[in-house]
């Protein structure tokens, strides 16, 4: 049996990040295209940080995903450019990112980059009285907040 | 005998590499031994950050030699004399005043050495400069909020400090030095002029102390080599620990 392009793109779309189980590596930007030669099948796919320790799991799973289709032979192209950013996230996948109780990313800009993200809210509450902890937190994309207004600590996705 | 283009570009990119690695192989030292839970955090994801550009630079510099050498091979079965890293970085991380001013002044450095590198004619550089450059502008950021806070803080931090830029300041010439590859590529636009990333460097070194309360060194003595592989004794014992397992047990995987 034969599978299309878009059959491999939507099964693939259904991987969630390793990290963040709620979001896929589609929705991630992190899926950057599929390619069908005859029975081989190129997955591109992109790192969110230079180090992200999550790319290896991504790749058996996409391996896996497509074995479980009986497709055999498939490789795995890892890409630096173009250059992976949190604007190729939609809105309804921060919306997710929200509920999980990750404050989304902003629009990125090099001042948000410099400075960081101007605009943070606290997923809970929703209050914009928020205090850094650490520009670094539980993963590479991640940093630490406090809420002053509920006083619950959350994770932001920095904007990148 | 003259070198062919691919392999200056293979030499370049194994300076950025092994500077990237070296730095992120210290400050993985940090792991459970920062000053607070935050910090240990902090320098951890620097430093995974740090091997992850690593890697993608040892991947390319292999990929372009006669050897083909992978990444791990680069890594583990390279001495002393054979790596390019810039002598900042295999200086011992110190106290937390000491590893704040040597990330201060490698951070800037890479800072605006990327934004130069992202107009490379070489366009997997290009790529992976814009890359390490984001990742870069949060070390940056991490390390100019530190210097403030200690330079500026109290009597102990201020001379901690100053105890650090009385050892660090010596290799702080040698990220801007050059030799006859830099000249070649920058010519082909494929490498950045380091006199130009230089005035920026000071630049932002001098508006940084001036808020941190510490005076900008007019001392122009340098020690200098990474480039041409004249490293302290500091990086053999780096090496040590980061290869020993791979040069004992040769293929061992898990």
């Amino acid at each position: 049996m034969t599978h299309t392009k878009e059959d491999i793109v939507s099964l693939l779309s259904e991987i969630p990040d390793p990290e963040i189980p709620v979001i896929s590596i589609s929705e991630l930007g992190i899926l950057r295209s599929v390619e069908v030669e005859g029975e081989k099948v190129i997955v591109t796919i992109t790192p969110t940080y230079s180090g992200c320790p999550a790319m290896r799991a991504i790749e058996d799973e996409i391996k896996v995903k497509l074995h479980e289709q009986g497709i055999k032979d498939v490789e795995v192209k890892l890409v630096y450019s173009p250059v992976w950013t949190t604007d190729w996230m939609n809105e309804e996948a921060k919306e997710k990112l929200r509920k999980y109780g990750i404050s989304p990313p902003g629009k990125r800009s090099l001042k948000n980059l410099i400075s960081g993200d101007r605009q943070v809210a606290c997923p809970r509450c929703g209050s914009t009285d928020v205090k850094l902890v650490s520009l670094f937190g539980s993963t590479a994309c991640k940093a630490l907040y406090t809420c002053n207004a509920c006083r619950e600590p959350f994770d932001q996705f920095k904007c990148h | 005998m003259t070198k062919s283009i691919n392999e200056l570009i293979s030499e370049y990119a194994l300076r950025i590499g092994d500077t990237s690695l070296i730095l992120g192989q210290r400050l993985g030292e940090w792991c459970g031994h920062g000053p607070i839970l935050e910090e240990d955090i902090a320098l951890t994801n620097i430093s995974l950050d740090l091997i992850g550009q690593s890697r993608a630079f040892l991947t390319y510099a292999g990929s372009l030699e006669e050897k083909k050498r992978t990444e791990d091979e680069l890594a583990f079965f390279r001495d002393a004399r054979e790596y390019k890293n810039t002598l900042l970085a295999e200086q011992p991380n110190g106290d937390f005043a000491q590893t704040i001013l040597r990330q201060l002044f490698i951070s800037t450095f890479q800072y605006y050495f990327f934004d130069k590198l992202k107009q490379s004619k070489d366009a997997m550089f290009a790529g992976l400069a814009e890359k390490s450059f984001k990742e870069v502008a949060y070390h940056v950021r991490h390390a100019t909020e530190w210097t403030y806070r200690l330079g500026d803080g109290t009597k102990e931090s201020n001379d901690k400090m100053k105890h650090a830029l009385s050892e660090l300041w010596r290799y702080t010439g040698d990220l801007f030095l050059m030799n006859e590859t830099d000249k070649i590529l920058i010519k082909e636009g494929i490498a950045v002029d380091l006199h130009e990333v230089k005035k920026d460097w000071e630049k932002k070194i001098r508006e940084v102390f001036l808020q941190a309360t510490l005076v900008f060194p007019e001392d122009n003595f340098m020690i200098t080599g990474g480039i041409l592989g004249n490293h302290t004794e500091y990086l053999g014992h780096i090496l040590a620990e980061m290869q020993i397992l791979p040069r004992s047990y040769p293929g061992a995987e898990w």
